[in-house]
């Protein structure tokens, strides 16, 4: 059984920005667990000789050449915010700061 | 205004930590991983891409230029290249970026484990040890509007332009730095400057601080000395002071938060673990964001890249095309130009090495090289407030140069000439003719001047007679005057003498 806590998933939700009921949290807790356990069998098979999987393709080294292409209009960028000042997207006041 | 401890006082009671945290923008023709052009400023989000702006059903590619330039940086610093190298998602909610992640590289970087050899000011050779080089994407700009200072606190919206989001950067990060102790701050100063020299020799960004193209994080902790035969203190709480976009502030930073962190502990306070903003204005760091929750960036393999792979020969080809390593080349041409330490170290600081290579290229003594430029021309940039490369070319100057040691200017003279270059009256050359400047070495204009003087002064010409030479500086000094300066006072002595005796009693 997996040990996926109460605490896990609300500092979760809380970096993901989801706003959890107590309920959801109860429920998620153990579907998370769920979750964690059947992936878990992955790890019984695995061996040091196989190399960790990002990627299902086994492809590398795939390179774009240093050339300029077609950029956006600042009308095309903006077509899809909810607003903008001039050709510039426009937030609301943001907590926090700068990463 | 916060208390601050005397310095060498913090220097007794602590031991500086260090650790730095360097991002280079590349001058590549295109963003990291979109092919919309490298280019910040201009029109707000009009160098931007479907990628840039994380729309649905987009994809990153790799530019294939950054990770050349990447591989030499890191081969630069010393690193070990990884034979695999990926991607990853740095999650973070923000709206500098606006996929909400940053792609990033996390425990499998493309270079790691280097070191860099640095010169502090006093002569002391540093070696920085190198924990990673990464690759990553750059984040658009934040405009804040509203509010009393520009700044986040008070804002009432934000502008974003996502110009710069996506151009390529390397994030340089040091192990930890112990026994910088009191240098710490010229090692600060010094480090982010060899990496500028670095970069700029691998030709790979241009590296301008005041435009954000380098940029450097400084940590520092503080640990508390103790006797000795006791085991060391553990180490301090650091923090992390950003907007240090000077090599002066970098240094100010430092030694200011030695101080700042050594009040607060020496009065029994603990030091808050947080990013510090560095305000050139006024020389100190205020708090800024305290480390918390927010800082778990659930890091993840970045699904739609592939890793990064290169070759044996790849890396043996970038390895033998790098220029040589700043400290090497400073050691190389102190021996080469015979300097000594210190006239060395003056060049050095003045930051004109690269001004008195090219002077001495183009045919100048690399002393008269370093005479000029660490002299008259750096005191007149100083008194313009200006750069002094911005003033005179290399090759005016080793026109100057050639000037005197041909004779056609003495050194008083060839200050003047400098002076009309600098006003732009053109080449050395033309300014000589023009303002008429050269050394009358014409003897038969000199010898009329000498006698007259000598003439005039029925003294001292007794005196000379009587072998009193040095009474000859009189006359000299009215011929000097007579020439405007423009002769050579050696051969006029020497034509004074000889007209002493020649002229009838």
């Amino acid at each position: 059984m997996s040990e996926i806590t109460q605490e896990q998933v609300t500092h979760l939700a809380n970096l993901a920005r989801i706003a959890l009921t107590p309920e959801e949290i109860v429920s998620l807790t153990s579907e998370l667990g769920s979750i964690m356990d059947h992936v878990a069998t992955v790890a019984e098979v695995a061996t040091p000789d196989v190399p960790a999987t990002s990627h299902p393709i086994p492809l590398q080294n795939v390179f774009r050449d240093d050339v300029v292409g077609q950029t956006l209009t600042a009308e095309e960028a903006l077509a899809g915010a909810p607003d903008h000042d001039g050709s510039r997207f426009r937030v609301t006041a943001i907590l926090g700061e700068e990463q | 205004m916060a208390k601050l401890m005397d310095y060498d006082r913090a220097l007794e009671l602590f031991e500086p930590v260090l650790g730095f945290e360097v991002h280079i923008e590349l001058s590549t023709k295109t963003k990291m991983f979109s092919d919309a052009p490298n280019y910040f400023g201009g029109e707000p989000n009009t160098n931007i891409t479907p990628v840039d702006l994380g729309l649905p059903g987009s994809l990153p590619v790799v530019n294939g230029q950054a990770v050349r330039y990447a591989i030499s940086l890191g081969l630069a610093l010393g690193c070990s290249i990884a034979p695999t190298s990926r991607f990853a998602r740095k999650n973070y909610f923000y709206p500098d970026l606006a996929k909400n992640y940053q792609i990033s590289q996390s425990d499998e970087p493309i270079a790691f484990e280097g070191s860099v050899e640095v010169e502090l000011p006093n002569g002391r050779m540093f070696t920085v040890p190198i924990e990673r080089a990464h690759m990553e994407e750059d984040a658009g700009k934040l405009t804040h509007v509203g509010g009393a200072t520009g700044r986040i606190q008070g804002a009432e919206y934000s502008l974003v332009d996502y110009n710069r989001a996506g151009v390529p950067l390397v994030e340089i990060v040091t192990d930890i730095i112990y026994g910088a102790e009191a240098d710490a701050p010229e090692l600060a100063k010094a480090y982010v400057s060899t990496i500028r020299d670095i970069v700029v020799g691998l030709g790979i960004s241009e590296a301008r601080m005041e435009r954000g193209n380098l940029r450097c994080d400084a940590n520092i902790s503080l640990r508390r000395r103790t006797p000795e035969g006791e085991p060391p203190a553990p180490l301090g709480t650091r923090t992390e002071t950003k907007n240090v976009n000077s090599l002066r502030s970098v240094e100010r930073a430092i030694r200011y938060e030695i101080q700042r962190q050594a009040a607060i502990l020496d009065d029994g306070g603990t030091i808050t673990q947080e990013t510090r903003h560095w305000h050139e204005d006024t020389g100190e760091t205020s708090a800024g964001r305290p480390k918390s929750d927010a800082d778990d960036y659930r890091y993840f393999p970045e699904p739609d890249l592939l890793p990064v792979v290169p070759s044996a020969e790849l890396i043996e080809e970038l390895r033998a095309a790098l220029p040589e390593a700043p400290a090497a080349r400073r050691r190389r041409l102190k021996a080469e130009w015979n300097f000594t330490d210190l006239e060395f170290q003056d060049l050095t600081n003045s930051g004109l090495v690269n001004e008195v290579i090219d002077t001495v290229a183009a045919g100048a003594s690399p002393a008269a090289a370093r005479k000029w430029w660490t002299g008259e021309i750096a005191r007149t940039a100083n008194a313009q407030g200006v750069d002094a490369t911005t003033l005179v070319t290399p090759l005016q100057v080793a026109q100057l140069v050639a000037l005197v040691d041909d004779g056609t200017l003495t050194d008083r003279l060839a200050r003047q000439v400098l002076e009309g270059v600098i006003a732009g009256e053109g080449t050395p050359q033309q300014v000589v003719d023009a303002r008429g400047l050269a050394v009358v070495s014409d003897d038969g204009a000199l010898i009329a001047a000498i006698d007259e003087a000598l003439q005039s002064q029925p003294d001292v010409l007794a005196k000379i007679r009587d072998g009193k030479v040095q009474a000859a500086g009189a006359v000299i000094g009215a011929v000097m005057k007579a020439m405007k300066g423009q002769a050579d006072a050696a051969r006029v002595r020497e034509l004074v003498l000889e007209r002493a005796t020649a002229l009838p009693e």
